[in-house]
């Protein structure tokens, strides 16, 4: 019980710990960002390296993705209606509303989250942090701000790019598989999809290109103890981004419900 | 001039800079040394704030930095100090010319147009010629020191703090090295802080000489000073003893980190 009550304390304070200093690293950002000319180069090559080079597992995890949603629910519909019903409406409101949005999420953040984790932890274990600070600039401004903002315009892009090829999968197998007309299917996504619904998908994933910035560069700052402690904090950024992302998918959506962004 | 006045630095219990004051003259070359792990890298560290002391006060050209400076504030008090990092710490995602020209494009007003010219001159006030395009991962370890060093003084600062400019390097590198320290002390009249304990190192290139022991500085003067010291500390450094666990290890305390 003893040993209980002192974990449990240790890991608030940790908790408490760790708040504050996230804190004070998003007061940085925000600072610097209005106060410093922004790294366009920086921001270019940071792009690059999280949004173009995951373009293509992002495509390919979202196209079956497609598929196997509309083999599913294909089939499903065919054994309680005879016939596949409103497989264009199901495939395209799940991943243009759920299923891009967090796909492209967790693949940027095993991919490139935990890239630029262990970037920032290895500069900061060979003292590269340190000599930003004594050459009197600062590593928010160099390193953080152009990860940050390559975040969040990658992530939403690569979202409207995995929507139009999740929708693509699942046309292709309910056309050739299922026997859908074309017609039918394109005529399923559409009639019931709103702007709205769009933008339902869309505007989360700037809420998740923030966690996933905010958690892969606090872990990489935070690293100590040489090559072990950048596989830890590798793991942890992953690991936390995706939790997070998953469990906030849902508070976020119950609040866009409310607001009317259905 | 920097004026360190009652300086403290602790790592949770143990007092790694006790209660230390020094002035250090402009234009002076002045070494730290001390066995591994006494606090001298603590000692350049807390200097720029890269290691935030406890107490004390460090006044560099008549400001503490100690005193109330907001991020910005002590960004532009750290641009009069270069830092050679005992690893060299260059930034390996850039080349060696992008290093060099790294301090010029973010600190200075230079027009990009000289930043070639600028990074060609400080390659070759170093004694290297031809590198500007190579990567950080084709250098070996003298090379990047030299290259760092490179980085340093490009962007023209008052005061260099060498922290083991010679450590991990062959006798002939070392050398080279201490040779460009004092090239440097001569062309471009900084003021140096070396913190070291290759005694070769700081006997040819100080004005003084300090000794770190139990956090404070247990004897300051020149390198002849040094030498005829009668310090116990001092002598056991020059004889090797502390190292090598001789006549004055039994005196000696180890700082516990």
């Amino acid at each position: 019980m003893k040993y209980f009550s002192h974990r449990l304390g240790h890991n608030f304070i940790q908790l408490v710990n760790t708040i504050g200093k996230v804190s004070y690293m998003l007061k940085s950002v925000t600072v610097w960002l209005f106060k410093s000319r922004l790294e366009y180069e920086e921001i270019m090559k940071q792009a690059v390296r999280i949004g173009f080079d995951s373009l293509i597992v992002v495509c390919l995890v979202n196209f079956f993705t497609g598929m196997v949603l509309a083999l599913q629910t294909g089939y499903s519909s065919k054994n309680l209606f005879n016939e596949p019903l409103y497989i264009g409406t199901i495939v395209g409101f799940s991943i243009i509303k759920e299923l891009a949005p967090v796909l492209t999420c967790i693949v940027v953040a095993g991919r490139a989250g935990a890239a630029v984790t262990a970037e920032i932890g290895t500069m900061k274990v060979t003292e590269q942090l340190d000599a930003l600070h004594a050459l009197g600039t600062n590593p928010t401004r160099y390193l953080l701000i152009p990860r940050y903002i390559a975040f969040m315009i990658t992530i939403p892009i690569l979202t409207v790019f995995a929507d139009f090829v999740g929708i693509s999968g699942g046309f292709i197998v309910s056309v050739v598989k299922l026997g859908v007309p074309s017609t039918v299917y394109w005529n399923d996504v559409f009639t019931f999809m709103e702007i709205s619904s769009f933008m339902h998908g869309f505007l989360k994933t700037l809420f998740f290109a923030f966690i996933i910035a905010t958690v892969s560069c606090y872990k990489g700052l935070e690293i100590s103890g040489g090559a072990e402690g950048v596989r830890k904090a590798t793991t942890e950024s992953v690991v936390t981004s995706m939790v997070l992302v998953l469990v906030l998918d849902y508070f976020i959506s119950a609040a866009f419900v409310l607001v009317g962004i259905i | 001039m920097i004026e360190v006045r009652n300086l403290v630095k602790k790592y949770k219990d143990n007092i790694v800079l006790n209660d230390i004051s020094i002035d250090i003259s402009d234009g002076e070359m002045f070494s730290v040394m001390g066995p591994s792990g006494c606090g001298k890298s603590t000692f350049i560290k807390c200097l720029v704030r890269l290691v935030e002391p406890d107490g004390g006060k460090i006044i560099v050209d008549g400001k503490n930095i100690l005193d109330g400076l907001n991020e910005f504030e002590l960004a532009k008090s750290r641009r009069k100090f270069g830092y050679l990092f005992q690893g060299g710490a260059l930034f390996d995602s850039l080349n060696v010319m992008e290093n060099i020209c790294f301090g010029l494009k973010y600190l200075t007003d230079i027009d990009p147009s000289k930043y070639e010219r600028i990074a060609k001159e400080k390659l070759s006030l170093v004694g290297l010629h031809n590198v500007e395009e190579l990567e950080i991962s084709e250098l070996s370890g003298g090379m990047k020191k030299r290259v760092s060093l490179a980085r340093v003084i490009a962007t023209e600062p008052k005061y260099i703090l060498y922290d083991e400019p010679t450590t991990g390097l062959d006798p002939v590198i070392s050398e080279t090295i201490s040779g460009l320290i004092l090239d440097m002390q001569k062309k471009l009249d900084i003021t140096s802080i070396v913190v070291t304990h290759d005694l070769k190192l700081a006997f040819s290139v100080s004005d003084r000489i300090a000794m770190l022991h139990s956090g404070k500085f247990d004897f300051v003067g020149t390198p002849d000073d040094f030498k005829k010291s009668d310090n116990s500390i001092v002598k056991s450094f020059i004889n090797d003893s502390v190292l090598d666990g001789n006549n004055y290890k039994k005196d000696y305390k180890y700082p516990k980190n």
